[in-house]
C-alpha cells in the first residue's frame, strides 16, 4: 500500500462534499480507462460563483481524497478561478501523492472543468471544452517507472535506471508504461 | 479496538516455539556450517537437522532439500535451473497462467534466452485442465511448472493428475507449494512431482528462508555458484537461524496438521458463507470448496479494493486486495483476468486470509465490520449509483 500523507488519510477518512445535487447546473465525469476509476462532479452556480459542489469517485484511497479536495479548494470560487485548480495545485494542496499515483488518481480538477464546461454550454450557450486529462498529463514534466516508482531521468530510455524493469512506450504521448499494458495509463490510447 | 490479522498469506507471525529455537543460533553459535573446528559443529548438526525436519514434512529425503533465500528464489531456482540444465534436449516450457511472478518472470527470462513458453489457461474458479497441460506439451518440452494453491485466489490445482501427464511424457514437473506447504498435507510421493518450492514464512517459521525438495537424480544448474554448500547447488554460507526456525515450523507444522485445518477450514467456511449473505453483488473469487484451509477471496463490485483495504485498516483489520490500485505496477491481477473477472470486478478484489492465532470472533468481528465500509464506499460510487438508477427504470 503506498504511504499517504496525512493530509490524504484525512480527505479520504472524511471526505467532504461527497454526493449527488438534484438538477445541477453542470455535470462534469472522468475516468481513466485502465484502471476503471471514474469520477462524477456535480455543480451549482449562482452568480457566477460555485455555490454547491458535490461529487461521487470510484476509485483508491487517492482518487477519493482528490475528489474532496477539489470540491473544497472549488467550493465558493468564480468559475475562472476554479479553472485554474491543476492536478499539481491539488497534488500540493494534498501535500504530494505517491508518485505512481499522481497521474492515474489526480483526475478530480479535470471532473470539475468539465463540469463547468458543460454549465457554460447549457446555460451560457458557450461551446468549450477544457483539455481531457490525457492532455494534461502530456505537460508534466516528471515520470516514474511503474515498476519501482523511481523518478526517470531519461524518459526514453528502454529500461529503468533504478530496478531494470524494460519500459515500453506509448506510442501516442511516448510516456513509458507497463510491459504489457494494452491501454496507455497516461494518454488512454490503445498499445 | 480490536486487533485482527487477517493476512497470512502475505505472510504469518512467528511461532514462539520457533523463534526461541532460533535464538542459541543468533547467539554463542554463531559458527559458520563449513568451518571443521569446534564452532562449526553446532550450526552445522542444526542445519542438518533442519533439513531432516523439512525433509519430513514433504516426505521426500534430506539430502534431496536445497535451502534457499525465500520462495521466490526456490522457483526462480527450480524453473531457471531445470531448464539450464535440460536445454540440450529442447528449449519449451509449460505454465499456468495464474502461476506466481516469481515462476512467470523466471520464464520471461527464459525467453530471452531462447526459450519458449507457453501458458495453460483455467477456468473461473482458477484451475488447471490436467488436459490443457497434455495438449500443450511438444517434443522439445523440458519443464513443466503448475503451483500446488494460488495464493491470491486459494484454488488447490490438480497436481497429482497433471503429475501423471508430466511423468507419461517423462517431463520433469515443478510445483510452487509455497502457499500450501505447512498449510496442508504436501508429499511429494504421493503428488508424483519431481521439484516443490516452500518457504518459511508462510507456516509460522521466519521471512528469508525457503527450500527447493529437488527429486534424486533430477538435473539442475545453480544459480549461485563458488561454494560447496548445500551440495554445491546453492553457494553461500548458510543463514543458519533460519534454517533452524524454518526445521522447527515444519515440525510443529506437521505435528499439528490435523488440528490447524480442522480450525482454518471452519473459520473460512463461516466467513465464506456469511459475509456474501450480508452483502449484495460479493462474488467468491476461486474455487468455493478445493481450496486452501484459512483462504477466503472475494470481489466487492461497484468499489475498489484499496478503499476497503485502508478503512478494514483503520478499525484494526489487516487484509490484502489484487486491485489495481494496490499494485505498484497499478495492473489488475493476472490471476483473476486469467479467470476470466473484468478489469472493473477485478477492482473490488479483497482477500482475507486466516491464521492458527485467528479465533470465531474475529470472524464475528470482520462481519460487523465489513458491511459499513463497503456500504460506504458504494454511496461515494458513480458506478453503483448508474447501477441502481439502471436498475430502478
Amino acid at each position: 500500500m503506498p504511504i499517504y500523507s496525512d493530509k490524504v488519510m484525512d480527505h479520504f477518512m472524511n471526505p467532504r462534499n461527497v454526493g449527488e445535487i438534484e438538477n445541477p447546473d453542470g455535470v462534469g465525469e472522468e475516468g481513466n480507462p485502465v484502471c476503471g476509476d471514474m469520477m462524477t462532479f456535480y455543480i451549482r452556480v449562482k452568480d457566477n460563483r460555485l455555490e454547491d459542489i458535490k461529487f461521487k469517485t470510484f476509485g483508491c484511497g487517492a482518487a477519493i481524497a482528490v475528489s474532496s479536495m477539489v470540491s473544497e479548494m472549488a467550493m465558493g470560487k468564480t468559475l475562472e478561478e476554479a479553472m485554474k485548480i491543476t492536478p499539481q495545485s491539488v497534488a500540493d494542496e494534498l501535500e504530494g501523492l505517491p508518485k505512481n499515483k499522481f497521474h492515474c488518481s489526480n483526475l478530480g480538477a479535470q471532473a470539475l472543468h468539465k463540469a463547468i464546461d458543460d454549465y457554460m454550454g447549457k446555460k451560457m450557450g458557450v461551446k468549450k471544452e477544457s483539455p481531457s486529462a490525457a492532455k494534461q498529463f502530456e505537460e508534466l514534466i516528471h515520470v516514474h517507472c511503474p515498476y519501482c516508482e523511481s523518478e526517470l531521468e531519461d524518459k526514453d530510455s528502454p529500461f529503468c535506471q533504478a530496478c531494470h524493469a524494460e519500459l515500453p512506450h506509448c506510442p501516442g504521448c511516448h510516456e513509458p508504461v507497463p510491459k504489457d499494458a494494452n491501454v496507455c495509463p497516461h494518454c488512454g490510447a490503445n498499445i | 479496538m480490536r486487533n485482527v490479522y487477517l493476512d497470512h498469506a502475505a505472510t504469518t507471525p512467528l511461532l514462539p516455539e520457533v523463534r526461541e529455537a532460533m535464538l542459541p543460533y543468533l547467539g554463542d553459535a554463531f559458527g559458520n556450517p563449513s568451518c571443521l573446528h569446534e564452532w562449526g559443529e553446532a550450526p552445522r548438526n542444526a542445519v542438518e537437522t533442519a533439513r531432516e525436519q523439512v525433509a519430513r514434512l514433504v516426505g521426500g529425503k534430506p539430502e534431496e532439500i536445497i535451502f534457499t533465500g525465500n520462495g521466490s528464489e526456490s522457483n526462480n531456482f527450480a524453473v531457471k535451473g531445470v531448464a539450464l540444465a535440460n536445454q540440450s534436449k529442447g528449449k519449451h516450457i509449460v505454465v499456468s497462467a495464474i502461476e506466481h511472478f516469481s515462476v512467470l518472470h523466471s520464464t520471461q527470462t527464459l525467453e530471452k534466452w531462447g526459450f519458449e513458453v507457453s501458458q495453460v489457461p483455467v477456468d473461473k474458479y482458477g484451475v488447471v485442465d490436467p488436459d490443457d497441460v497434455r495438449k500443450a506439451l511438444r517434443k522439445d518440452t523440458v519443464l513443466i511448472s503448475v503451483m500446488h494453491a494460488n495464493g491470491e485466489v486459494g484454488t488447490l490445482e490438480p497436481i497429482k493428475d497433471i503429475a501423471r501427464v508430466a511423468k507419461e511424457n517423462n517431463i520433469p514437473f515443478h510445483t510452487d507449494a509455497i502457499a500450501s506447504t505447512g498449510n496442508v498435507p504436501v508429499n511429494v510421493q504421493d503428488l508424483g512431482v519431481d521439484a516443490l518450492s516452500l518457504a518459511g514464512n508462510q507456516f509460522y517459521g521466519p521471512k528469508g528462508i525457503g527450500a527447493l525438495w529437488l527429486r534424486k537424480g533430477m538435473r539442475i544448474l545453480p544459480l549461485l555458484d563458488g561454494g560447496i554448500q548445500e551440495g554445491g547447488r546453492r553457494a553461500g554460507t548458510e543463514n543458519v537461524p533460519a534454517i533452524v526456525g524454518l526445521g522447527k515450523a515444519a515440525e510443529m507444522a506437521l505435528k499439528e496438521m490435523e488440528a490447524r485445518v480442522k480450525l482454518l477450514t471452519s473459520l473460512r467456511d463461516r466467513l465464506l458463507k456469511e459475509l456474501p449473505a450480508k452483502l449484495d453483488h460479493v462474488v467468491v473469487t476461486g474455487h468455493p470448496a478445493n481450496r486452501l484451509p484459512g483462504h477466503t477471496s472475494f470481489c466487492v463490485e461497484f468499489i475498489e479494493g484499496e478503499g476497503m483495504l485502508m478503512l478494514l485498516n483503520a478499525r484494526g483489520i489487516g487484509v490484502s486486495s489484487g486491485s489495481a490500485c494496490t499494485s505498484r505496477a497499478l495492473k489488475a491481477s493476472h490471476v483473476l483476468i486469467a479467470m476470466g473477472m473484468s478489469h472493473e470486478i477485478a477492482q473490488g478484489s479483497i482477500l482475507l486470509s486466516f491464521g492458527i492465532e485467528n479465533t470465531g470472533e474475529d470472524v464475528d468481528y470482520v462481519l460487523t465490520e465489513f458491511p459499513p465500509i463497503v456500504n460506504r464506499l458504494r454511496q461515494m460510487s458513480p458506478v453503483y449509483a448508474k447501477f441502481i438508477k439502471e436498475q430502478r427504470s
